[in-house]
């Protein structure tokens, strides 16, 4: 096939220097281009650290980036929010995307077992439903769900925001694992089988262990996705005490609308930190996962 | 006891033994989930497509009349529609545009990719987070960042947030910002091509530009394509940023009424539940004919490979 010859082609090429010849001002030119993007790119981020240490009435008045009063009580100030403190939201949304995260793990990876290596009846007719699942655009089960959830009882709980997780509802980490495992030598699960071990034991004590860098991808791209979530979030929690950090930064808006921009853009920074920690944290692997399956953050 | 050592009859036999009970186990989670969560409730939502339900009282069935109001008797739909066409086709093009024309520079063996490459994806992680839909509201803000930038040139801009010919722009604006995604699958596409092509095109004498549009082009169409599925499926549900900047609205003057803000008005502020299942099952057909007619297309302008 042709993308094997390609691959052969590559291999061969990748053992020699790939850089190709740079007439000196072109390079210089081009890193100049880079850098002029990068910092296009990245001046709203910065802008809004640096915003976040200024008085109000200067964020208004002054574009530059150091601020001229150095104010650190925007901070102290949207930590204490409008009604509720800051830290409820922080608290909250962490115990969301950590229950989210192990529901993921431990559906996801067992349904992902199931359908690499174990043979069933309705196998392919299985899988195939569990692959459209991955296309069809959310909103078609948002009012029915709500629905039920309502019926149980569970509108204004955290209920709704992470017991799907624990069915294996995001398809795409299934598949994420599937072809993990299917990379993995069946010869393995063979030994394991010969030395007596059941499905069970064959995926708790061979598959799972070896499933550790698909689950980390799954780790952080639940993380980044359940933290970032408003349209659920802003549906089903209707208590303050039980608001996120994006319900309580839109609270922040309403109440005291352009007035106080000093702490809401502090709190819009501190919102940011978690993502940005696993962004520094795990750089390589996420952009990997972006690379090679279309995640986005 | 004795041992009784497999032999590969045993083994092959036993290979294609079926193991539907342990199937059945590992697979019970995701099947109540995919019946609870999502056959049910499509179904569900199907039904309701065709009644007035408000949640309190027992759905009430109205035939065809929830898509009749879409397209004849709702102005707001129709524009809600408009504003999401408008999103998708200046969007989407804009920010596939910047992506590749970045990753090419970067792909060309220059120092310090790897740092380029973060910088430039960091804002597609946060993009569709309140926090940064807050940031762009101040940045385009009457004294915002960008007026503030654009007094140095003398120039007095308009409160773009507010304004119903710029506030559809600011989430365009936001969205091509994100761009670093698509360009990092773009840049994964373009390692695959082997430099042979290039060298062989320069012996010919082909210019960089005609070896852009005979090799760069052809060989990343497949991933051209890819992106561009992504970047439709996605348009049609952005939602947090412009309710962030327009107060839940879609103001100012319905601009930024975006499909899936509508939907969340009619469902979760009016409670018209039946309506707002309608809408979501447009929504699948919608998308599903562009991407549909995006995969027609595809093959007039897709290599595959010979």
């Amino acid at each position: 096939m042709a993308t094997e010859r390609l691959t052969a082609i590559r291999d061969d090429v990748e053992s020699r220097p790939t850089t190709r010849r740079w007439v000196p001002g072109r390079r210089l030119l081009a890193h100049f281009a880079l850098i002029v993007v990068t910092l296009v790119m990245l001046y709203p981020l910065v802008w809004m650290v640096a915003s976040s240490f200024k008085p109000t009435d200067e964020i208004f008045s002054q574009p530059g980036l150091v601020p001229r009063h150095f104010e650190p009580s925007n901070y102290a100030e949207g930590w204490k929010g409008v009604s509720t403190a800051f830290s409820i939201f922080i608290e909250n949304s962490l115990f969301i995307s950590v229950a989210a995260i192990i529901g993921n793990v431990i559906s996801c990876s067992l349904a992902a077992y199931a359908f690499a290596r174990l043979n069933f009846i309705g196998r392919r007719i299985a899988y195939a439903t569990m692959l459209v699942t991955l296309m069809l655009p959310t909103h078609v089960t948002l009012v029915p769900q709500y629905i039920l959830f309502n019926k149980l009882g569970w509108v204004n709980t955290f209920y709704p925001l992470f017991v799907p997780h624990f069915f294996a509802v995001d398809a795409f980490f299934v598949l994420l694992m599937v072809q993990f495992i299917r990379s993995l030598p069946r010869e393995l699960d063979e030994a394991a089988r010969l030395d007596g071990c059941s499905p069970w034991q064959t995926y708790r004590y061979i598959v799972f262990p070896l499933l550790r860098p698909a689950l980390v991808t799954t780790i952080i791209f639940t993380f980044i996705w359940t933290y970032n979530d408003f349209f659920k979030q802003l549906i089903y929690l209707n208590d303050v005490q039980l608001f996120t950090v994006p319900l309580g930064l839109r609270q922040f808006l309403d109440s005291t609308g352009d007035s106080s921009w000093g702490p809401m853009l502090a709190m819009s920074t501190l919102a940011l930190v978690p993502p940005l920690v696993l962004f520094v944290t795990f750089q390589r692997k996420i952009v990997d996962g972006v690379a090679t399956s279309g995640l986005k953050g | 006891m004795t041992i009784t050592y497999p032999t590969m009859r045993g083994q092959r036999r036993r290979r294609t033994r079926y193991q539907n009970g342990w199937a059945l186990a590992f697979l019970a989670p995701w099947l109540i989930g995919f019946l609870a969560f999502t056959a049910g409730p499509m179904l569900m939502s199907l039904y309701l497509a065709f009644t007035k339900y408000d949640l309190l009282s027992a759905p009430k069935w109205l035939g065809a009349g929830n898509f009749r109001r879409m397209f004849g008797d709702d102005p707001l739909f129709l524009q809600s529609l408009k504003v999401t066409a408008i999103y998708v086709v200046v969007g989407t093009p804009l920010s596939l545009c910047f992506a590749l024309a970045v990753a090419v520079v970067l792909n060309r063996g220059l120092r310090g990719l790897d740092f380029y490459r973060s910088a430039i994806y960091l804002p597609s992680l946060f993009g569709g987070s309140v926090a940064i839909a807050v940031l762009w509201r101040k940045v385009f803000n009457g004294d915002g960042l960008v007026n503030q930038l654009l007094a140095f040139v003398g120039i007095q801009g308009p409160s773009w947030i507010s304004e119903p010919q710029t506030a559809l722009g600011t989430l365009i604006a936001l969205e091509v910002w994100q761009f670093g995604a698509p360009m990092v699958i773009f840049l994964a596409g373009l390692r695959q091509i082997p430099r042979e092509f290039y060298e062989a095109a320069q012996v010919d004498g082909a210019s960089r530009v005609r070896q852009f549009w005979s090799i760069t082009m052809p060989l990343l169409s497949p991933i051209l394509f890819f992106n561009l599925t992504l970047q439709l499926i996605r348009s049609f549900q952005a939602f947090a940023p412009a309710f962030i900047i327009s107060d839940g609205s879609g103001g100012p003057a319905d601009s930024t009424l975006f499909y899936s803000l509508y939907l969340y008005q009619e469902g979760f502020v009016n409670f018209d539940m039946g309506y707002a299942a309608a809408m979501a099952w447009m929504l699948v057909l919608l998308a599903g004919a562009v991407v549909a007619v995006n995969f027609f297309f595809a093959k007039f302008w897709v290599h595959y490979g010979d």
